[in-house]
C-alpha cells in the first residue's frame, strides 16, 4: 500500500522526522518496506534509530530531493514556435523572478501554439540551470544536471518538467501542467514535495489499506488528533427515493448495500492534485468521475462502483429501476470490463437489474453499464460482501482488482454508506453535477461490534507489565475504540471500521495485541520463565539418529541432504529397465512447481545416487550418507507413513592417488560391508549378519540383506551395472546400502554391559582350511565360534587363497585365532584340545581340510 | 688347545673390531658364539679330553666366552649408539611434504545448525517433538486459526497433493497441535524441527524445502515478557553476547500479540550494508503469545493457560552465518560447497 505522506497529513498532523515516523510504524507492524521521496528532501544516509539510540537506517530509501533554488513553480506567458523545428516549442516562463525562453518538445504545449500571450498562463514544474533531475529520455532512472545547450540554434539552460523528470510517476508524455492556484516562484517542494511510504499489509491490518487507516494509526502512536473527514454532504437534487429499488436476496453474502445518485456531471481530466496523489499511491488517473471513486477508495478503504445511471435506466425500459443483489444462475455469464466473456459460478454474487448481471459483486463492473466520458448521470454503489465468498470468487474467476483486494480481506458494511457519501461529494468537487438526496441503503444484517472487557490483570497475565486501567483505555481510545473505565475494569466497544476484534478470550487477546502494539514492544521488559518446568521426555529417536550421524561422520563419510520431491522416472532410475516398476501409490503435488518434482519419494536411494551423479563429475572419490524420510501412502490414502531410511553409496578409489602410493583400487562391497558393519558395532548391534539376497537394484550375486534375528534391516550391495547404466557415472564399480533407519533406530540398545580387562595373557594360533568354493566364509567362521567356545574369543581372516595348491573349485581360508580365559593362563595342552575340537567339527560339517 | 683357544680369541676379537653394521655383527655372532661355532665344538669336545686337560681347556673355553660376549655386547651397544647418532645427524623428513590423505566425513551444514539450535534450547529445558511434514489442512491451517478461505493463507504459499485436505506443511506449526494435544494439560517447553514445503520458484534466496525450526512453550504464568527474555537468551547464545535485538510488531494467525525478532545485523555492526538490506537489521525468527484458540484447540483452557510460540527458517541462518549467498547450495550437494564445513 502506497501512502504520499501529504495526503495522510490531511488527516493527521505529523511533526515527527519522516525517518522517526516510520521506525514507529515498522515496530508497531505497518511495515515500511521502503520510501520513495518525491520532492522532500532524503535523509543524510543514517539517522537516530528509536529504540536503539544508535545509528540505523529502518527502510529502503530511495527518491529525488528538488532543490528549492533551482525547481520552482513557473508560468508560460506563451507559447510560440521554435524557427528551425517543428517538433519543439518556445516557451516564454516566468519563474518569479524573471522571464526565460524555454525550449520544449512537450506535445500537451501544441495547442497553445503561436496563440499569443496566453489568457490563462499555465503553471509548470520549472528547472533552472544546475537543476539535478533525472533524463527523461533515457529509460530507468538516470539523474542528470541541467546545462546550458543550444537545441537547434536556440539556447536552453533550464526546462519546464515531467513527472518522470521529477521522479514522480515514469511519465514523459508531456510537462506538467499544475493547477492554476501554484503560487510562481514558489519552490517545488514546498508547493508539492512529498514522501511515499510503501506499507506490508498483513491480514489483521486490512482495515488499514486505506490513507485514513494509516492516519489513525500515526495518530495512536504518536498521540496526535485524527481529523476523519466529513461525511455530511450538500444533497440538493431530486430525493433518490422512488426513483431505484433495491433488494437483497442473499444477506448472509450481501450484509449491506447502498447507492447515491449525482445528476449533471461533467466529465473531464482531474486536477492535477488528484492526479499526482492516485499515481503516488499507484493508481492511474482515468477522468474526473472515475479518479474521485478510486481516490475515495484509497482515501478510506471502501472501494466504490459506478454506474451509468442513464444505461439503467434504459435497460429497466420505462419500468421502475430495481437493483438487486443474488447468486448467479446456472451458466450465466457477463462481460466484466477486461473485455473478458465470463461464465459465473453458482457462488458469484452478482449485482444485477431486471435485465441481467450488471457486475461481478465487489469485484468488477460489467462493461455496459460502465460510467463513460458521455456520462450525465451517475448511481454510485458502496456495498459489503461476505469476504470469503469473494475470495472463492477471484479463484474461481482467476480475477482481481483493486476493490477485490479490499473486499477480499473484509470491510466493515459501516463503510460502505461513509464510502458513497465521500464519492459523491468528491464527484461533486471534480466533476460538478448534483446530489440526489438520500440514499438507498438496504443494511439487513448489521454486524455486532464486539464490546470487551479487560482489566489490567489481564494484561499483566499476558504481557508481563502492570498497566494503570486508565493508560490502557488511552491506547484504545487512540485506536477509536469507546471505553469506559470502571474501576479495574475497562469495557472496550470496537469501532465500526474494523472486523478483526473477536469476542470473549479471543477479543481480549485482540485487545491486548492492541495495547502492546501501542504502548511499544521495546517497553516491555525481559524476564525469564518462572512457571513450572515441564516433565522432560527427550528423544530417544532422535538421540538414537544423532549417534548413528556422529558414527557415519566418524567413519569417514560425508553427509548429504536431498529433495525430498521427485518424479517417479527420476526414481524409477534405479531399477533395471525390464524390472517391474515400482506400483504402489505415490504422494502426489497437485500443484507441482517443476516437472520432475511432482510426488513425495519412495526410495531415498534414489535421491543420494543423483547427489553421486551429480558429484562424479567434480570428485573422483565419493562417500556419502544421508538420513531421510520416505513416503508411503497406506492403502486407504490419507496422510503417508515418513519412515527413516539411511543410504550410504561409495565410488571411486579406496584413496586418492598421493606420492605415497595410496591403494588407489575401487571401493567395493567389502569396503562398505565394513563400514555398516563399524556403525553396528558402534551401536553395540554386533549380532547383526549378512546374508546373499536378490534385490532389483543391485548385482544379482553382490547384494546381501542384513538381519538382526529374523528382523531385516536393509540391504546393501554392488548396484546392478544396468542401473549404473542408467547415470551418467564415470563408471567405477559403485556400491550402495539401503537401510531401514526406523527399524534400526528402535532396537538400539540404550545400554550395554562392558567385559573386563582380561588379566591373563591370550593364546595366538593360526589355522588355515580347505573348503569348497560354495561353503560360505560365514559358515566357516561360524562352526569356529561355535567349536571354540568359551575360550575362543577373536576370529580374523587373515588370507583368502584360490589356485593349484588347493586344487579346482576350493579356496584356503587362514585365520587368526585368539583364544583366551578369563580366569587363568591357558595350558598348552588346553589349546591343543580346541583346536582339535575345531578341526573335526569344520571337517565333519563342512568337510573342510587342515592346511598346511 | 689351549693356544688354539688364544688364536680363536685374537681372531675373533680382531674381526669383531672389524664389523660394520647388524648384518657383521649378526654374522661375526654365528660364526663365533653360534651353536657351530669352533668354541661350541671345544666345548663339546670336552670330555674326549684327558682328565689332566680337561679342566684347563674348560676354564680357558669358558673364559674365552665370556670375553667374546662381553664384546660382542660392548660393540653391539656402540654400534646402536652410533646409528642411532648418525640418525639423529643424517635422516630428516621433508615436513612440508603433504601428509596420508584420510577420508574426513561431515555434517551437512543444515544439520550442523540444527544442532547447535538444539544444544541451545536443550540448556534452556526446550526438548525436541518431531512431527509429519506431509500433513493435513486441518492440522496445518483450521486448528491454527486459519479457517479455510481465510485471508491469512495466502501468507503461505502451499503445495497440496491430489489427496484433498493434505498438503505439504508450510510451516512446522501443526507440531504445536500435536504436542499439545498429547501432553495437555501438563506445561510445554517443546522445540519443533523440520521440513518444510512453500510452493516457490527455486531462485538464489527462496528454496521449495526449508528447515525450520518452531518453538512452544505453554503454562499457567507465561507472558510476553518471557517470551522476549527467552529469545534474547537465545539470540545471545547464537549469535553473541553482544547481540542486540528488537521486536516488531507483526501478524500470525496463530500468536497474538505477533512480532518479529531482528537482531542487529552481525556482519556491519548495525550500520547498514548489502546483507540488511541497508537496513542495519537481520529478520531472524517469528514469534508471539500462543493465539487463544490454539490454546484452545491443543487442549488447554485460554483463560488458564498461556504460552508463547517462535519460528525461524534455520538455512537462513547458516546463510547469514557464513556468508551463503545462493540457498540452493544446500540441497544441491555439491561436494566442493560440503566440504568447506
Ligand atoms: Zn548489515
Amino acid at each position: 500500500m502506497k501512502v504520499p505522506i501529504s495526503w495522510l497529513k490531511d488527516f493527521v498532523d505529523i511533526d515527527l522526522p519522516i525517518e522517526e515516523l516510520v521506525h514507529r510504524m515498522t515496530l508497531a507492524g505497518l511495515e515500511v518496506e521502503q520510501v520513495r521521496y518525491v520532492g522532500l528532501p532524503l535523509p543524510e544516509g543514517k539517522f537516530e534509530g528509536h529504540t536503539s539510540g544508535h545509528r540505523q537506517v529502518e527502510t529502503n530509501i530511495t527518491g529525488l530531493a528538488w532543490d528549492p533554488d533551482k525547481i520552482v513553480v513557473g508560468e508560460v506567458l506563451e507559447v510560440m514556435p521554435h524557427p528551425n523545428a517543428d517538433r519543439l516549442v518556445l516557451c516564454r516562463l516566468d519563474d518569479g523572478q524573471k522571464e526565460h525562453i524555454v525550449l520544449t518538445g512537450a506535445p500537451n504545449l501544441f495547442p497553445y501554439k503561436g496563440e499569443g500571450p496566453l489568457d490563462k498562463p499555465l503553471k509548470v514544474a520549472y528547472a533552472r540551470e544546475g537543476a539535478c533531475i533525472y533524463d527523461g529520455h533515457k529509460p530507468g532512472l538516470e539523474l542528470m544536471t541541467l546545462k546550458r545547450t543550444k537545441i537547434r540554434g536556440v539556447e536552453s539552460n533550464s526546462m519546464a518538467c515531467s513527472e518522470k523528470e521529477l521522479g514522480i510517476s515514469d511519465d514523459h508524455e508531456g510537462i506538467i501542467i499544475l493547477d492554476d492556484d501554484a503560487p510562481v516562484g514558489m519552490p517545488l517542494v514546498d508547493y508539492m514535495g512529498d514522501a511515499v511510504f510503501d506499507i506490508a499489509i498483513t491480514p489483521n491490518i486490512a482495515r488499514n489499506a486505506n490513507i485514513l487507516g494509516i492516519a489513525r494509526e500515526v495518530a495512536a502512536l504518536t498521540g496526535a488528533e485524527l481529523k476523519e473527514p466529513s461525511y455530511d454532504i450538500a444533497m440538493d437534487g431530486p430525493p433518490i427515493k422512488g426513483r431505484v429499488m433495491l433488494e437483497i436476496r442473499n444477506p448472509d453474502l450481501n450484509p449491506r448495500f447502498v447507492l447515491g445518485l449525482i445528476e449533471g456531471v461533467k466529465v473531464a481530466p482531474s486536477p492535477y492534485w488528484i492526479q499526482r496523489r492516485l499515481r503516488l499511491a499507484g493508481m492511474r488517473p482515468i477522468n474526473n468521475i472515475v479518479d474521485a471513486t478510486n481516490y475515495a477508495m484509497l482515501e478510506i478503504g471502501e472501494p466504490l462502483h459506478a454506474f451509468d445511471y442513464d444505461v439503467l435506466v434504459k435497460r429497466a425500459g420505462g419500468r421502475p429501476l430495481t437493483i438487486f443483489t443474488r447468486l448467479a444462475e446456472p451458466g450465466e455469464r457477463l462481460t466484466t470490463l477486461d473485455e473478458v466473456d465470463r461464465v459465473l459460478d453458482e457462488f458469484t454474487v452478482l449485482v444485477a437489474d431486471k435485465a441481467g448481471a450488471l457486475s461481478i459483486a465487489g469485484v468488477m463492473g460489467g462493461a455496459e453499464s460502465e460510467v463513460n466520458e458521455n456520462t450525465t448521470n451517475m448511481l454510485l454503489e458502496g456495498a459489503a460482501w461476505n469476504f470469503i465468498n469473494i475470495r472463492r470468487t477471484i479463484a474461481a474467476q482467476k480475477l482481481s482488482s483493486d476493490a477485490a483486494y479490499r473486499f477480499e480481506r473484509g470491510v466493515h458494511p459501516a463503510m460502505a454508506e461513509r464510502g458513497v457519501r465521500r464519492g459523491l461529494a468528491l464527484v461533486a468537487r471534480l466533476a460538478g453535477g448534483i446530489i440526489a438526496e438520500g440514499l438507498v441503503d438496504e443494511y439487513p444484517l448489521p454486524p455486532v461490534d464486539p464490546t470487551i472487557e479487560i482489566t489490567p490483570n489481564d494484561v499483566e497475565r499476558l504481557l508481563g507489565i502492570r498497566l494503570e486501567a486508565e493508560e490502557m483505555a488511552d491506547i484504545l481510545r487512540r485506536l477509536a475504540f469507546v471505553v469506559e473505565v470502571d474501576g479495574q475494569t475497562l469495557r472496550a466497544t470496537t469501532p465500526d471500521h474494523r472486523l478483526d476484534i473477536g469476542q470473549g478470550v479471543v477479543g481480549l487477546a485482540d485487545l491486548v495485541e492492541e495495547i502492546a502494539r501501542v504502548y511499544g514492544f521495546d517497553r516491555i521488559p525481559e524476564t525469564q520463565i518462572a512457571d513450572t518446568i515441564p516433565p522432560q521426555y527427550g528423544n530417544p529417536l532422535l538421540e538414537h539418529e544423532e549417534r548413528v550421524r556422529d558414527l557415519l561422520v566418524g567413519l569417514g563419510l560425508q553427509e548429504v541432504v536431498t529433495y525430498r520431491m521427485t518424479s517417479p522416472e527420476r526414481e524409477a532410475r534405479i531399477l533395471p529397465p525390464q524390472a517391474p516398476p515400482d506400483d504402489r501409490p505415490y504422494i502426489r503435488l497437485a500443484n507441482p512447481i517443476a516437472s520432475d518434482r511432482v510426488v513425495m519419494r519412495h526410495s531415498l536411494l534414489a535421491s543420494v545416487l543423483e547427489i553421486v551423479e551429480r558429484n562424479s563429475r567434480v570428485r573422483e572419490r565419493i562417500s556419502i550418507f544421508e538420513i531421510g524420510p520416505v513416503y508411503l501412502v497406506g492403502e486407504n490414502g490419507g496422510l503417508p507413513e515418513e519412515p527413516l531410511r539411511l543410504v550410504i553409496a561409495l565410488s571411486g578409489p579406496r584413496a586418492i592417488p598421493s606420492w605415497q602410493g595410496s591403494d588407489v583400487e575401487p571401493m567395493d562391497f567389502y569396503d562398505l560391508k565394513g563400514l555398516v558393519d563399524a556403525l553396528f558395532a558402534g551401536l553395540q548391534l554386533r549380532a547383526v549378519r549378512h546374508e546373499p539376497v536378490e534385490h532389483p537394484t543391485f548385482h544379482p550375486r553382490k547384494c546381501a540383506r542384513i538381519l538382526l534375528g529374523e528382523q531385516q534391516l536393509g540391504v546393501l550391495g554392488e548396484v546392478h551395472p544396468k542401473v549404473v547404466e542408467r547415470y551418467d557415472l564415470p563408471g567405477a564399480p559403485l556400491v550402495a546400502a539401503d537401510l531401514d533407519m526406523a527399524a534400526i533406530l528402535a532396537i538400539i540398545p540404550e545400554s550395554h554391559t562392558v567385559q573386563s580387562v582380561p588379566a591373563f595373557p591370550p593364546v595366538l594360533e593360526d589355522l588355515a582350511v580347505v573348503v569348497d568354493e560354495d561353503v560360505p566364509a560365514g559358515a566357516v567362521e561360524n562352526v569356529l565360534w561355535l567349536a571354540g567356545e568359551p575360550l575362543l574369543v577373536g576370529v580374523r581372516l587373515f588370507d583368502l587363497y584360490r589356485g593349484e595348491q588347493v586344487g579346482r573349485g576350493k579356496k584356503s581360508l587362514a585365520y587368526s585365532l585368539v583364544y583366551q580365559a578369563s580366569d587363568r593362563t591357558l595350558t598348552d595342552n588346553e589349546v591343543v584340545k580346541i583346536r582339535a575340537k575345531v578341526i573335526k567339527r569344520l571337517e565333519s560339517e563342512l568337510g573342510a581340510k587342515l592346511r598346511d | 688347545m689351549l693356544e688354539r683357544l688364544t688364536e680363536l680369541e685374537d681372531k675373533a676379537l680382531a674381526e669383531l673390531e672389524q664389523a660394520a653394521g647388524q648384518a657383521d655383527l649378526k654374522a661375526w655372532k654365528v660364526k663365533y658364539l653360534g651353536r657351530s661355532a669352533e668354541l661350541a665344538t671345544i666345548t663339546a669336545g670336552l670330555r674326549d679330553l684327558s682328565k689332566e686337560e680337561r679342566p684347563a681347556v674348560g676354564r680357558r673355553a669358558n673364559e674365552v666366552k665370556n670375553a667374546l660376549e662381553k664384546a660382542y655386547e660392548a660393540h653391539f651397544e656402540s654400534l646402536r649408539a652410533e646409528t642411532l647418532d648418525r640418525s639423529l645427524r643424517e635422516e630428516r623428513l621433508d615436513v612440508t611434504l603433504p601428509g596420508r590423505s584420510v577420508s574426513h566425513g561431515r555434517v551437512h551444514p543444515a544439520n550442523q545448525t540444527l544442532r547447535q539450535i538444539y544444544a541451545i534450547w536443550a540448556e534452556m529445558g526446550f526438548q525436541i517433538y518431531l512431527s509429519r511434514e506431509v500433513e493435513s489442512d486441518e492440522y496445518n491451517f483450521t486448528l491454527l486459526n486459519m479457517p479455510e478461505y481465510h485471508p491469512a493463507r495466502d501468507m503461505w504459499d502451499t503445495f497440496h497433493t491430489t489427496e484433498p485436505g493434505v498438503l505439504l506443511r508450510t510451516h512446522t506449526s501443526p507440531g504445536q497441535i500435536h504436542v499439545m494435544r498429547e501432553r495437555a494439560p501438563e506445561p510445554i517447553r517443546v522445540i519443533l524441527p523440520g521440513m518444510c514445503y512453500r510452493y516457490e520458484q527455486i531462485t538464489a534466496r527462496s528454496e521449495i524445502q526449508f528447515n525450520q525450526v518452531e518453538g512452544l512453550a505453554v503454562g499457567r504464568h507465561i507472558t510476553f515478557a518471557d517470551l522476549k527474555g527467552t529469545l534474547n537468551a537465545f539470540a545471545r547464545r547464537m549469535f553473541g553476547q553482544e547481540v542486540r535485538t528488537r521486536f516488531r510488531a507483526a501478524h500470525f494467525p496463530f500468536t497474538e500479540p505477533s512480532a518479529e525478532m531482528d537482531i542487529e545485523c552481525f556482519i556491519c555492526g548495525g550500520e547498514g550494508c548489502q546483507v540488511c538490506k541497508r537496513t542495519g537489521w537481520l529478520e531472524i525468527l517469528g514469534c508471539g503469545m500462543v493465539h487463544p484458540i490454539v490454546l484452545h484447540n491443543g487442549g488447554y483452557d485460554p483463560q488458564v493457560f498461556s504460552g508463547f510460540a517462535f519460528g525461524m527458517g534455520t538455512e537462513r541462518i547458516t546463510m547469514l552465518k557464513y556468508g551463503i549467498e545462493d540457498i540452493r547450495y544446500f540441497w544441491g550437494n555439491d561436494l566442493r560447497f560440503l566440504e568447506q564445513f
